[in-house]
């Protein structure tokens, strides 16, 4: 179990997407829903501000009928899953080789001094995280971050500028971390 | 402007959609493979193609398919491996935003050829707004009667699904994909059983890239044997290579195999030459895991032949002068890349990726990615670089999957070729702090 796993508040799914994960379970055969688990993580974490709680895991296997520790298991293994809270936009730099030599690390460390945060922390306000990840597979369009399912591609200086003053004047919806 | 198999018609406006992309002769092949063909008879035009994995690996796409055991009453199953993620590698992204039509008319062709009822696209999570393409495009694909029951009354039938990853590079490793997608971590699994004997839920199973898939279609309507016409000796065909790192026109393109590495770097054509009119330093040329080339070893090879866009080129004089078509994600470093920070980097990279089953490379990962840390902030020994070379060889070759290799290759070619600028973070470690690579810069002046 992650050592910063927290139990946050008691977490129960929407109707609807309860109903979704039951339909993702029949995309696969017979017995074998346990498949649904990693869409079935997505889901959760947008309906939990963007993070696993155990309350959160603990529902995902409910859900698809399979003990907690293959739900915990799971989550800990794959980076996309935020096992303590996050702020409502996270940024997510590409820091790999491609993204680095055209300036990826320059625009990080930018970002980091503008927010007076580091990485996998969250400013005061609960606005923003900054997460550095491995390849997105924008590596010609570099340097770049992910927030939520979009992809911010060409960074400079300016964007980042222009993209902090966005948020900050709610012209971005927050809930950033949602994926569909 | 060269020829075009899979992006013909990537730019004809909303191609994405099904009724422009079949207005566009789309879906023809699997007309021709479920009227005309037997399942069989596409395996040989497969295998006739010549068509290598484009994935990384290079191996036969004809010879994987004729592997897949057919036991009676078992299910079989096709795995698109759509967890692109090999550092350098976008190509796969750009079919599949553009045109993702032509991966769900590959995706029917070549499960129909297998006998898979039920087939998967396992694509990596971050690329979410492509799942809903894919799923838009498959939903459409089920309206028109190319998926489900019975498809063109041939008593063929085929459901297609997307199961989205989580962040994971193992997972694009197929016996790790297959435990994902089985809900699991990403684990590899002991070969053998391979996959095309015990796969998913222990049925066979064929993975392939969504390249390969795709390069399916105009197998399949043009015949192999027009698809081995291009290309040189066993790099048959065309491929996607994503283009990036300090060149003028970074992005996607499609090459006949066999086009000179030297054509492709600096024709306007491709990548335009080399950004702000910098020298050419190294090139990874095929993603993160294949050996980097110094500059004096990429339009040439240590022969004096012309270096070709093409596996056996790309691999002339092994790993000692050359390198891996790989993935098709090239790399290009200017004169002022730093290659022991990019070592580091990519280093990071394998030590965050890997699933830890090996001590190897769970361990060994992390070694590197210290010592070069020291080494790159000035701090090392020069002892410590044979202390890298060490252990990135002892990795090799010592773990379940191939991802500790990948991980040992790009350190020990840096090395290798490498080493005087290895030795100068040592012996200058202030110059090293000032991010100052001048030895690296007069080096390529003499040699050039």
């Amino acid at each position: 179990m992650h050592a910063a796993t927290q139990n946050g508040t008691p977490f129960k799914f929407s109707e609807a997407a309860l109903d979704e994960v039951k339909g993702l379970m029949k995309k696969y055969p017979e017995g074998r829903g346990k498949s649904a688990i990693l869409r079935a993580l997505h889901i959760a974490q947008e309906e939990n501000q963007g993070w696993l709680s155990v309350s959160a895991m603990d529902q995902v296997a409910e859900a698809l009928g399979i003990t907690p520790i293959e739900v915990y298991e799971v989550a800990s293994f794959y980076s996309m899953y935020n096992l303590e809270p996050v702020g409502a936009y996270v940024l997510e730099f590409c820091h790999t080789g491609p993204c680095a030599a055209e300036g990826a690390e320059h625009i990080i460390e930018y970002t980091k001094l503008k927010l007076g945060i580091g990485k996998n922390q969250t400013t005061a306000d609960g606005l923003f995280t900054i997460k550095e990840v491995e390849c997105l597979g924008a590596c010609g369009y570099a340097p770049m971050m992910q927030v939520g399912q979009y992809y911010h591609e060409h960074l400079t200086e300016a964007k980042i500028d222009q993209f902090i003053d966005d948020c900050k004047a709610g012209k971005i919806e927050k809930g950033s971390w949602k994926m569909s | 402007m060269g020829r075009k198999l899979l992006l013909e018609h990537a730019h004809i406006e909303g191609i994405a959609t099904y009724e422009v992309y079949r207005k566009h002769g789309g879906y023809r092949s699997v007309e021709k493979a479920l009227k005309t063909m037997t399942p069989d008879e596409v395996v040989e035009e497969v295998k006739k193609s010549g068509l290598r994995g484009r994935g990384g690996a290079g191996f036969p796409t004809g010879m994987k398919w004729s592997f897949l055991a057919k036991p009676e009453g078992v299910p079989r199953y096709l795995l698109c491996n759509a967890d692109e993620s090999e550092p350098g590698t976008f190509k796969d992204r750009y079919l599949m935003e553009k045109i993702p039509h032509l991966l769900i008319e590959g995706m029917i062709t070549s499960s129909y050829a297998l006998g898979a009822n039920t087939s998967y696209i396992y694509i990596r999570g971050e690329y979410s707004w492509i799942v809903k393409i894919l799923e838009k495009a498959i939903a459409e694909a089920y309206s028109a009667g190319w998926l489900g029951k019975n498809i063109l009354g041939k008593g063929y039938d085929l459901d297609l699904y997307v199961n989205p990853g989580a962040g994971a590079y193992i997972c694009g490793e197929e016996t790790a994909l297959i435990e994902s997608l089985e809900g699991k971590r990403g684990n590899p699994r002991v070969k053998p059983p391979f996959p095309a004997v015990k796969g998913l839920w222990q049925s066979p199973t064929v993975v392939n890239n969504v390249e390969t898939i795709t390069a399916v279609v105009p197998i399949v309507n043009d015949g192999g044997e027009e698809y081995a016409k291009i290309g040189i000796g066993k790099s048959t065909g065309t491929k996607l290579i994503s283009a990036c790192g300090n060149i003028n026109k970074p992005g996607v393109y499609e090459i006949d195999l066999g086009l000179p590495v030297e054509e492709f770097i600096y024709s306007d054509e491709w990548c335009g030459g080399i950004k702000n009119g910098k020298k050419l330093k190294a090139l990874v040329a095929g993603g993160s895991s294949v050996p980097i080339l110094p500059h004096f070893l990429i339009n040439k090879t240590a022969n004096g032949e012309a270096r070709l866009m093409s596996y056996e080129s790309l691999a002339d004089g092994g790993f000692a002068t050359g390198t891996m078509l790989g993935s098709g994600g090239f790399i290009v470093y200017d004169e002022d890349q730093c290659i022991v920070r990019n070592t580091w980097n990519f280093t990071r990279f394998y030590h965050h990726e890997s699933c830890g089953q090996c001590s190897p490379c769970r361990e060994g990962t992390g070694w590197m990615e210290k010592v070069l840390w020291r080494l790159e902030n000035g701090q090392g020994k020069i002892s410590d670089i044979d202390l890298l070379a060490d252990v990135a060889k002892k990795i090799e070759g010592n773990t379940i999957c191939p991802l500790g290799d990948a991980a040992a290759w790009p350190v020990s070619a840096a090395i290798r070729h490498f080493r005087e600028e290895f030795e100068w973070h040592v012996k200058e470690p202030k110059l090293c702090m000032e991010r100052n690579y001048g030895l690296v810069r007069d080096m390529i002046g003499e040699i050039a």
